[in-house]
């Protein structure tokens, strides 16, 4: 599957999407969200919220590529990176709430880790 | 609550647009455009993609494959504006849209976000327990329908395309507009058919 194919986002691209590497996760792809604090190591900005680090979800899709927020910040030359919008069950992260209810964040792939390779690791 | 404003904050802004300004990054000329084009828009445009949505075919699929597209469609500048996605509600899945790091929002095509958008309680709560939230909307959702909250972290806005509600049998567009509500368009609230519009 080529990265464009079952991305309907694709039109809305901003310019330099062609730039960027094909993407490593598929649609239906399991996921680990890094369980990182970059907060503790020095001034930083994250758009990964806190309640999903270290939690698994399942890739929806690709939503295109972008410049990465964590250099944008600070007026670093930013690297295009690939955004998904991932897909989680809201139960397992609170410990309370409705079966069958979600969460359907936007998070970018360097946050991602395939959940096979994580099992591995351990 | 929304984060208290700063005694200092239009002192802060000033020196902000005037180093902008000053370094040739942003002009006054360009800061009154964006200005009018923020201010023009309002939830009026996302109900009327909504009510064309339920009404025509096709520009459903052009809505839901590519929202910036269906908006330049309406005669909406997206030039520099974030893609806009949009969440098509089920007959079993319901959709709130949330933005839990700051007050991202659709405002190209729903203005400028409430102040309850943006306050801490909304931003905490509609994660962890949306279907309180919505119940203190007096929003009630049918049995067997899932909530999905789209937390929007970062370079997409979202939009709610809600379900057209029953008893619209025939209905225009403008009379169909008329019931999607900003707070339907983010999925706190559902399109009613109320008496009112129903005598329209």
């Amino acid at each position: 599957m080529t990265p464009a194919e079952g991305t309907s986002a694709a039109a809305s691209d901003p310019p330099g999407k062609s730039a960027f590497a094909a993407p490593r996760f598929e649609p239906g792809a399991r996921v680990l969200v890094l369980d990182d604090w970059p907060e503790r190591r020095g001034p930083c900005h994250i758009r990964t919220p806190h309640y999903l680090r270290g939690r698994t979800g399942t890739v929806q899709r690709l939503l295109g590529c972008f410049a990465s927020p964590e250099d944008l910040a600070f007026g670093r030359p930013a690297s295009r990176r690939a955004l998904y919008h991932v897909l989680f069950e809201q139960q397992p992260i609170w410990n309370e709430g409705h079966c069958g209810d979600e969460l359907l964040v936007e998070i970018f792939e360097h946050w991602l880790e395939p959940i096979e390779a994580t099992k591995k690791a351990i | 609550m929304s984060a208290p404003t700063r005694p200092d904050s239009p002192v802060r802004l000033e020196a902000l647009i005037g180093a902008l300004k000053g370094r040739g990054i942003l002009t006054e000329d360009e800061l009154t455009a964006r200005q009018a084009q923020t201010d023009c828009a309002s939830p009026e445009i996302g109900a009327r993609m909504v009510a064309r949505a339920w009404l025509d075919p096709e520009w459903r699929r052009l809505l839901l494959s590519d929202g910036s597209a269906a908006a330049e469609a309406m005669g909406v500048s997206m030039a520099g504006a974030p893609p806009l996605g949009v969440l098509e509600d089920m007959p079993r899945r319901h959709h709130l849209v949330v933005c839990t790091l700051c007050s991202c929002y659709p405002r190209a095509v729903l203005g400028y976000p409430p102040h309850w958008y943006k306050s801490f309680a909304y931003r905490a709560r509609a994660v962890r327990d949306p279907r309180g939230v919505l119940a203190e909307w007096g929003t009630v959702l049918p049995k067997g329908v899932e909530v999905r909250v789209v937390d929007s972290t970062a370079d997409y806005r979202w939009m709610v395309l809600p379900l057209r509600p029953e008893g619209t049998d025939g209905w225009s567009e403008d009379r169909l507009a008329a019931i999607v509500t900003r707070d339907a368009l983010v999925g706190v609230a559902l399109p009613q058919v109320t008496p009112r519009t129903v005598a329209v």
